[in-house]
C-alpha cells in the first residue's frame, strides 16, 4: 500500500538520501521563537505614516507654513498695518511680492501674520479642548454610574447648542479680539474630545491588566496615569489634528464676518473679506494668497489627521 | 420609543432654556447697556423697547417677562429699523434661507452618497483616491473661499451664472454649489468608511453566499447600514449650512435672514441678534430632536424598548 | 459513491502588509454525496480560507486562488465566471458561519432574509410559494411559531435561535453540499448539542453533503464520517473516523487527540503540543510540523513527505511512513 515517495517529491531539489533518515536534535526554542523583527505601536504607526505620500505632504507644508509664519515676516522691508494709499492695488513685483491690497498694505507680510493668527488660535482651541476634554471625560469614564449618567447629560445638552451661534453671540458682547476668540471656541468645543475620551476610558477601563492593576489596590489616578492615557492616546492626536482645522476655519469664518481679527492687524479671514470687492475689479492677489493659504492649511490638516488616524488604528495592523 | 422621544423632548426643553437664559444674560451684561443709551435711537424706538424688555423692572422680573414672550413667538422690535420688529426681519427672510437651506441639504445628501458609495466599492482605485481628495478639498476650502472663487470664475470671468440676488433658478446655482460642497465632502466620507466597514460585515459575506446579485447586496443589505451614521450627523451639518447661509447669503447678496443677522452684527442691532439666535437655536434643535427620532425607526434595534413595554 | 467535489492542489495566498500569506498550500480532497467530511486543526491553518475558496468568497485583493481546481459537478469552480458562480452559491453549495449574532441583518426582517436567496434563484416562484417554503424550512430546523417569528428583527432571537436561521437560510434552496465554519463556536455548550443533532436531522431529511470546520473534535467525534485534518496550509492526515480517532499515523493528529479531555480514558493525563505553528509568510520546503515534532529526523526539515495511503480511505503524508524510518525507529530502543 505503499506509494512511491521518492520521486514524487516536488519540494526538494535532489532525492532524499538515506543518511538523512536519522532523530534530528530537540531544538523546541527554535519553533517558539518569532521570526519577523516585532515593531512597537508607536514605530509600527510612524512607518505607516511615513508611507503615506498625502499625510507626509500635508506634515511638510505645516511645517513650512511654520517657519514662514515665524520668520516669513522679517524678510520684507514692510510693516503689517502701515498704509500707503498712493501704492493701493500693486500687482506681485520684485519689491512687493503677493502685491499690495486696497490700503496698500503688503499681502506677503499680511499673509505671513494671518498664518500666525490662524496656527494660534488653531493650536490654542484644540490645546484647551484637549486638556478640558480629557480631564472631563477621564472623570467621566473612570468614575462610571452616576457620575458619568450626570456629566453625559450635561454633554448631551451642550452638544444641542449650535456652536458657532454661541461663539457670535460671546464675540457681540465681548468684543473681537484674540483671547475672546479663543475663549469663544473653547467653551463648547471641547465636548467632542470629552466624548472621544470617555469612550476610550470606558473600554479600556475593562481591560485584564487594567482590572489587575485595581485589583492590587493601585490608586485612581495611577491607573489613569500609567495605563488609561497612553492607550488612549491614538484618538486623542487624531481628534487634535481635526479640531485645529475647524478652529481655524471658525477663526477666519469669524474675521470674515467681520467679528474677529480687527484692522490693522491681519488674519487670512479678514483678509478675504476686506478683498471681496477686488475679485470684481480684477485685483486678484488680495484675494488669492489669503484663500489659497488658508484652504491649504486645512487641506494640510485634514490629511495629516487622516493619515493618523490610518496609523494609529490598531484595528488595521498587520 | 415613548420613552426615547420624551427623553430627547425633555433634553431639547433643556438646551433650548439654557440658550434663552445664556442671550439675555449677555444682553443684560453688555456693557453701556445698549438697549437704555443706544447711541441714535429715536424716540419712538425707545419706547418700544422699553415696553418689550421691560427696562424699568427688577431682572428677575425682565427674564421672566422676556422668557414669556420669547415662548409666545415674539422677539421685540429692532433699534435700527424703528418701523420693523424682529418678526418682521425672521418672516421676509426665513422663507429664503429655508430655500436655499433645503436645495443645499438635497444636493448635499444625493452627491455625497453617491459619491461616497462609489469610493467605497472602487477601494483603492483611482476612482477612490479621485473621489477622497476631492472630498478632502470639499472640507478644506472655506465655503466663503469657495464663493467668492466661483463668482469670479463663472460669473465675472465667465459669465454663466449671475453673481448675485435670488431671483430665478439660474441665481441658485452658484450659492447652493458654494454651501453644498462642504456637507457633500463629510457626508461622502462618511458613507464610504461606514460602507467600507458594513462590507466586511458577516451578513455580507452571507449574502454573497446565498448567491445574491451585487447590487442586491448593496442596496439592500449594505446602504441601510452604512447609512445609519450619516442620519446622525445630520443635525451637526444642519447647524454647519444654517451658520454657513450667513457668509453666502452676504456674499452673493441673498435677502435672506443669515444676511440680516449679519448686518445686525455689524450694526450691533441687539435684539435683533438675540431673538435671531434664539429662534436658529430653536430651530436647530427642534432638527436635531427629529434626526434623533428618525434614526429611531430607521434602526429596528431602538424600537426594542417599545416591545418590551408592550 | 458518488463523488459531488474534488478540490486538487489548492493554492491560495494572500498579500499582507508585511508580505505574501501562503495560507492553503495544496490541499486535496474528495467529497461524497450524503457524507459529512470534517477539517480539522488549529486556527490560522487554512481551513477556513480552503472552504472560503470553495464559495469563491475570498476577497480579492489581497487574497487569490494561485493554483490548483475546484471540481464541483463536473465545473472547475476557480475557472467559473463571477456570474456563473451566483448561480451555485445557495443553490448548490451554501455556507454557515461562525458568528450568529453577525452573520444576520440587524435591519432586516428574518422572512426577508430568508426568501430573498429564494428569489433570487427561482424567479418564478410566487410570493406565497417562497413564503410557504420559508415556513417549512423554519418547522425544519426547530422554531416555533414560524408564523409569527418571520416577521421578527434578528435581535429578537437568541444566539441559537439566529443559528438556526442561518442554517434555514443556507437550506432554503436545496443545496447538496453546505459548508459550515465553526458552526457552534460562538455558542453555548448546551445550545451546542442541540445544533448538531439538527444537523444530523437535516442530513438525514435533505441526503445533503457537509463540510464541518472546526477545531472542536469534540464537535467531530459526533457528526464526522470522515476526518481531514490540517496543519499549516495543507491537509496532512485523511480518513475515517475511526481511522483517524483509533489508528492516526500523524505525530499532530496524535497530538492534536492526547490534548483533548476524553472520558474513556481517565487517569491519562492531557499532553499538549509544544511550541507553535511556522510563519506562513515563509514556510518551511520540509514537514511544516517538523519543528515541534517529537519524532523529528533529518529528512524531515529537507523536504516534504509525500502522501502514504494505508488504506483505500486513510491517506497520510509522512516521513515516519517510508521504510527507512521504520528501519530507524526498529533500531532505536528509547523514544
Amino acid at each position: 500500500m505503499k506509494l512511491a515517495n521518492e520521486t514524487n517529491n516536488n519540494h526538494s531539489p535532489g532525492p532524499v538520501r538515506d543518511e538523512w533518515f536519522q532523530w534530528k536534535e530537540k531544538d523546541l526554542h527554535k519553533a517558539e521563537s518569532v521570526s519577523r523583527p516585532s515593531l512597537s505601536y508607536w514605530q509600527d504607526a510612524w512607518k505607516r505614516l511615513l508611507k503615506n505620500k498625502l499625510a507626509m505632504m500635508g506634515l511638510v507644508f505645516l511645517v513650512l507654513l511654520t517657519f514662514m509664519a515665524i520668520f516669513g515676516p522679517y524678510m520684507s522691508k514692510y510693516d503689517v498695518g502701515k498704509i500707503d494709499l498712493p501704492n493701493q492695488y500693486q500687482p506681485p513685483s520684485a519689491d512687493h511680492w503677493f502685491g499690495t491690497d486696497s490700503h496698500g498694505r503688503d499681502v506677503f507680510v499680511r499673509t505671513w501674520y494671518g498664518a500666525r493668527i490662524s496656527l494660534f488660535v488653531g493650536l490654542m482651541a484644540a490645546l484647551i479642548d484637549c486638556v478640558i476634554g480629557i480631564v472631563y471625560g477621564g472623570i467621566s469614564g473612570f468614575k462610571g454610574g452616576r457620575t458619568d449618567n450626570v456629566m453625559m447629560r450635561i454633554i448631551e445638552v451642550l452638544y444641542g447648542i449650535p456652536y458657532l451661534l454661541v461663539v457670535i453671540l460671546l464675540l457681540v458682547v465681548m468684543g473681537p479680539s484674540l483671547t475672546t476668540i479663543i475663549v469663544a471656541l473653547t467653551v463648547t468645543g471641547w465636548v467632542g474630545m470629552a466624548r472621544i475620551v470617555r469612550g476610550q476610558v470606558l473600554q479600556i477601563k475593562n481591560y485584564e491588566f487594567v482590572l489587575a492593576s485595581r485589583s492590587f489596590g493601585t490608586k485612581s489616578w495611577r491607573i489613569i496615569r500609567k495605563n488609561l492615557i497612553p492607550n488612549t492616546m491614538g484618538p486623542i492626536i487624531v481628534q487634535l489634528t481635526l479640531t485645529v482645522p475647524s478652529a481655524i476655519f471658525a477663526e477666519a469664518f469669524l474675521s470674515f464676518l467681520g467679528l474677529g481679527i480687527q484692522s490693522p492687524f491681519a488674519s487670512w479671514g479678514s483678509m478675504a473679506n476686506d478683498s471681496l470687492g477686488a475679485i470684481l475689479s480684477g485685483n486678484w492677489w488680495t484675494l488669492f494668497f489669503p484663500a489659497f493659504f488658508i484652504s491649504f492649511t486645512m487641506f494640510a490638516f485634514n490629511v495629516l489627521g487622516d493619515g493618523l488616524q490610518d496609523a494609529l488604528d490598531p484595528k488595521l495592523r498587520k | 420609543m415613548l420613552k426615547y422621544i420624551m427623553k430627547r423632548l425633555l433634553i431639547m426643553v433643556v438646551t433650548l432654556w439654557i440658550i434663552v437664559t445664556l442671550t439675555f444674560v449677555l444682553m443684560v451684561s453688555i456693557p453701556g447697556s445698549p438697549l437704555n443709551e443706544e447711541r441714535g435711537t429715536t424716540e419712538q424706538v425707545q419706547k418700544n423697547l422699553e415696553s418689550f424688555y421691560n427696562l424699568d423692572k427688577p431682572y428677575y422680573v425682565q427674564y421672566l417677562l422676556y422668557i414669556k414672550s420669547i415662548a409666545t413667538f415674539d422677539f421685540g422690535p429692532s433699534i435700527k429699523q424703528p418701523d420693523r420688529t424682529v418678526n418682521d426681519l425672521l418672516g421676509n427672510g426665513f422663507p429664503i434661507s429655508f430655500e436655499l437651506g433645503m436645495w443645499t441639504i438635497i444636493v448635499a445628501v444625493i452627491s455625497g452618497i453617491i459619491l461616497g458609495i462609489i469610493a467605497a466599492l472602487r477601494h483603492n482605485g483611482i476612482v477612490d483616491y479621485l473621489a477622497m481628495t476631492i472630498a478632502v478639498l470639499g472640507i478644506s476650502i472655506p465655503n466663503f473661499v469657495l464663493a467668492t472663487l466661483l463668482i469670479q470664475q463663472l460669473a465675472v470671468n465667465h459669465p454663466i451664472f449671475p453673481p448675485a440676488t435670488w431671483s430665478s433658478p439660474m441665481h441658485m446655482v452658484l450659492p447652493i454649489i458654494a454651501l453644498a460642497t462642504g456637507p457633500m465632502a463629510i457626508i461622502a466620507r462618511l458613507t464610504r468608511s461606514t460602507m467600507l466597514e458594513v462590507l466586511t460585515q458577516d451578513y455580507i459575506k452571507m449574502a454573497r453566499a446565498k448567491g445574491l446579485n451585487p447590487w442586491k447586496i448593496i442596496f439592500k443589505h449594505a446602504l441601510k447600514n452604512a447609512l445609519m451614521p450619516v442620519v446622525t450627523i445630520m443635525g451637526t451639518l444642519l447647524a454647519g449650512i444654517l451658520t454657513g447661509t450667513f457668509v453666502i447669503e452676504k456674499i452673493f447678496a441673498i435677502p435672506g435672514m443669515g444676511r440680516y443677522f449679519v448686518e445686525s452684527i455689524n450694526q450691533r442691532d441687539y435684539p435683533v441678534i438675540m431673538g435671531t439666535t434664539v429662534f436658529y437655536s430653536a430651530f436647530l434643535i427642534f432638527a436635531l430632536f427629529l434626526v434623533d427620532i428618525a434614526y429611531g425607526i430607521l434602526d429596528p434595534r431602538i424600537k426594542l424598548h417599545k416591545k418590551a413595554g408592550e | 459513491m458518488e463523488k459531488i467535489l474534488t478540490v486538487d492542489n489548492l493554492h491560495v495566498t494572500f498579500k499582507t502588509y508585511g508580505g505574501t500569506v501562503q495560507a492553503v498550500r495544496g490541499v486535496h480532497f474528495d467529497l461524497y454525496k450524503g457524507e459529512t467530511l470534517a477539517i480539522v486543526g488549529e486556527s490560522g491553518c487554512g481551513k477556513s480560507v480552503t472552504s472560503n475558496a470553495i464559495m469563491r468568497l475570498i476577497p480579492n485583493p489581497p487574497g487569490k486562488i494561485t493554483q490548483g481546481r475546484i471540481i464541483f459537478k463536473n465545473k472547475d469552480l476557480t475557472r467559473l465566471s463571477e456570474k456563473n458562480m451566483r448561480k451555485i452559491r445557495g443553490v448548490d453549495i451554501s455556507m454557515i458561519f461562525q458568528d450568529p449574532m453577525t452573520a444576520l441583518n440587524p435591519t432586516l426582517t428574518i422572512e426577508s432574509q430568508l426568501i430573498e436567496g429564494l428569489r433570487q434563484h427561482k424567479k418564478n416562484i410566487s410570493h406565497r410559494a417562497a413564503r410557504q417554503k420559508a415556513l417549512d424550512i423554519m418547522k425544519l430546523v426547530g422554531i416555533s411559531n414560524p408564523e409569527e417569528r418571520m416577521k421578527q428583527y434578528p435581535h429578537q432571537f437568541s444566539g441559537g435561535m439566529r443559528q438556526r436561521i442561518v442554517i434555514a437560510i443556507a437550506l432554503i434552496c436545496e443545496p447538496d453540499l453546505l459548508i459550515a465554519d465553526e458552526p457552534t463556536t460562538a455558542l453555548d455548550v448546551t445550545i451546542q448539542a442541540q445544533i448538531l443533532e439538527l444537523f444530523e436531522k437535516i442530513q438525514k431529511v435533505t441526503g445533503v453533503a457537509i463540510i464541518l470546520i472546526t477545531h472542536d473534535l469534540g464537535v467531530v467525534a459526533k457528526i464526522a464520517d470522515r476526518i481531514a485534518v490540517m496543519y499549516a496550509g495543507k491537509i496532512i492526515e485523511v480518513g475515517t473516523k475511526r481511522e483517524i480517532f483509533y489508528h492516526s499515523e500523524h505525530p499532530y493528529t496524535k497530538g492534536l487527540l492526547q490534548s483533548v479531555p476524553r472520558l474513556d480514558l481517565k487517569g491519562e493525563s492531557l499532553t499538549p503540543i509544544d511550541g507553535t505553528p511556522p510563519d506562513l509568510f515563509s514556510p518551511p520546503s520540509g514537514c511544516p510540523f517538523a519543528a515541534r515534532c517529537p519524532y523529528a529526523m533529518e529528512v524531515c526539515d529537507k523536504a516534504y513527505p509525500a502522501q502514504t495511503a494505508l488504506t483505500g480511505t486513510h491517506q497520510v503524508d509522512c516521513w515516519l511512513q517510508d521504510e527507512r524510518a521504520k528501519k530507524l525507529l526498529a533500531h532505536t530502543t528509547t523514544i
